[in-house]
């Protein structure tokens, strides 16, 4: 069957083009995405700020890896038509040691596999969650990026120690938000300060227990741990003020991607025996707790909503060329509702 | 419930030496009008397919969906008529035998436009319960000049006024119904077209939105053009056959 995707040929410059799909591939059910949610990384490529050799390896490449959608056919029969479902972008590799998101042969959407820019898409079981909360589809349609904090704060759970009175989490974009948001949700009578510089942006976090403009303060007190969800070129200079503020044996989570390498002060890592984590992508299991978390949890779910600064209704390449042009400039998710 | 009709009547004759009607040309790995019965099999609102087809390719058109869509069960295959309103008419019959609703819409659309998208058919579906019927259009990137003998021009429409006609073409069943029996002999001879029939008795035929991209697969270049989106190897490729 002929499907559309909506291609990235080179930097700024999306083209339809066509690719044929088959219907009755075993274990797999045709999927029509719904709403598309743009994240960083899709903008790295889209505005040509990935380093010139990766843009030639990877274009042309459909964008955008954080999807829900419907089951519009399944020839098995084992999935109503019109079940919702979001969609997992990561495609595991072989070495079932590590886990799906890290082997070295896994495959990520929009990163070295067509994304989900597409009219529609042949997905396998393993690679849908269904899901059922009516009237949220839009906030369904960034679950992967959800579903990373949930695989941060869990390997986080896993291995730091128990003494958890205090976390900070640095940064005040959207992940330092779904961050700062399962911690609270998991780690009950734990203080969660957040640390940011944008008095805007941190307005949002209003749920947590200290809010703090970095840039105006001087002072900090000691925290148990820390996340670091800040990434760019501010990578170092946060991970290196966490090193400087957390305690003895605390555990920081890097989760910011930074496209440059970050000078640490090891000397200070070494001195309090830190452990640095790093957690960038999750699996099913993940994904099917972050549904599960806005399925029942209304606050969270609601918390989710605060994070859409804008939705694009998307019939045309025109539409998709303003969403990304308004992800620029937005605090947190555009939503592309995928009406092609 | 909602049908939809493939249209296949057609011979090809403009198709160049090619022997067979151009819907059964392979393209992407099949034949051209698998990917339209395709298109149209998983739409979530379209209950049931019919594949109106000239008489004489009938069997070869059962052969193919026994082929390709051995697993197709909501789908028929029906002999056309003389001319694309009978055939038509032929799927209405047939329609009447499996649903007979009152409220049961049709879209049709041609075996030789495989890029339809499922935003066209579900827009058609829309628009064709709000308003009765609706035609799949778009704008006329090129200037339209009218001659009414063929030598000059007659008349230049305002291009900001005018589009170009694609399908799906969608309408109430009841309503089509009532249109074509009202149609004389003489009329159905000059109007090929089922939206036409619907201006001619005072209903208003609603605009779809389309694409440059659902071409109808008419000439060679056409023909080509399809290989070309598909990644084939333009040509009749053997591996298709």
């Amino acid at each position: 069957m002929i499907n559309n995707q909506y291609k990235l040929t080179s930097p700024l410059l999306i083209e339809r083009q066509c690719e044929n799909i088959d219907l009755n591939k075993k274990g797999h059910v045709i999927v029509k995405p719904t709403y598309l949610s743009i994240c960083k990384a899709d903008m790295r490529y889209y505005f040509g700020q990935r380093n010139a050799e990766v843009l030639k390896q990877r274009l042309p490449m459909v964008l955008i890896h954080e999807a829900c959608g419907e089951v519009i056919f399944d020839p098995e029969n084992k999935l109503p038509k019109h079940t919702k479902v979001v969609l997992l972008p990561n495609i595991g590799g072989k070495d079932t040691f590590y886990l799906e998101n890290y082997r070295l042969d896994s495959v990520f959407r929009s990163s070295k596999a067509d994304g989900f820019m597409q009219e529609m898409i042949s997905m396998d079981y393993e690679h849908i969650v269904p899901y059922s909360k009516p009237g949220s589809d839009s906030v369904f349609s960034f679950t992967e990026f959800i579903s990373v904090g949930v695989h941060a704060v869990n390997s986080f759970l896993a291995s730091s120690h128990s003494r958890r009175d205090n976390i900070c989490v640095f940064g005040d974009g959207a992940l330092a938000y779904v961050v700062c948001s399962i911690l609270k949700n998991k780690l009950k009578g734990c203080k969660v300060t957040v640390m940011g510089i944008n008095p805007v942006k941190l307005q949002y976090f209003n749920f947590v227990d200290e809010v703090i403009n970095i840039s105006r303060r001087r002072n900090f007190k000691t925290y148990d741990h820390a996340f670091e969800c800040v990434g760019g070129s501010a990578s170092g200079t946060a991970v290196n003020q966490i090193i400087d503020i957390i305690a003895p044996q605390g555990t920081v989570m890097l989760l910011g991607v930074s496209e440059e390498n970050v000078a640490l002060n090891t000397r200070m890592i070494l001195e309090k025996g830190l452990t640095l984590m790093g957690r960038s992508r999750s699996g099913r299991e993940d994904f099917v707790e972050a549904v599960s978390l806005m399925e029942k949890n209304k606050a969270f779910a609601s918390r989710m909503k605060q994070l859409i600064s804008a939705q694009v209704e998307v019939n045309s390449v025109n539409d998709i060329v303003r969403g990304f042009d308004l992800a620029k400039t937005s605090d947190f998710k555009v939503v592309l509702h995928w009406c092609v | 419930m909602v049908f939809g009709a493939v249209l296949a009547g057609g011979k090809g004759s403009r198709m160049g030496n090619y022997t067979v009607p151009k819907q059964f040309l392979p393209a992407g790995g099949k034949p051209i009008i698998v990917h339209v019965v395709e298109k149209f099999l998983v739409h979530p609102e379209i209950d049931y397919v019919i594949v109106g087809v000239n008489p004489e390719w009938l069997q070869h058109m059962t052969d193919i969906v026994e082929k390709y869509l051995p697993d197709a069960d909501r789908l028929t295959v029906i002999a056309g008529g003389a001319d694309r309103n009978s055939t038509i008419a032929n799927v209405i019959e047939e329609i009447n035998r499996i649903s007979g609703n009152d409220d049961d819409i049709v879209v049709t659309h041609d075996a030789v436009r495989p890029f339809v998208t499922l935003k066209m058919i579900s827009d058609n579906i829309r628009i064709a319960s709000e308003h009765g019927v609706c035609d799949t259009v778009v704008p006329a990137t090129d200037t339209i000049v009218y001659s009414d003998n063929h030598e000059f021009i007659t008349d230049v429409p305002l291009r900001s006024n005018t589009y170009q006609g694609q399908t799906p073409q969608s309408f109430k069943v009841r309503l089509f119904e009532k249109v074509y029996s009202e149609m004389t002999e003489a009329e159905l001879k000059i109007v090929t077209d089922a939206c036409k029939m619907f201006m001619m008795k005072g209903y208003p035929v609603y605009l779809a939105e389309g694409h440059v991209s659902n071409f109808k697969i008419t000439y060679p270049e056409d023909y080509k053009m399809a290989q070309i989106f598909l990644g084939d190897n333009v040509g009749v490729n053997e591996n298709d056959q």
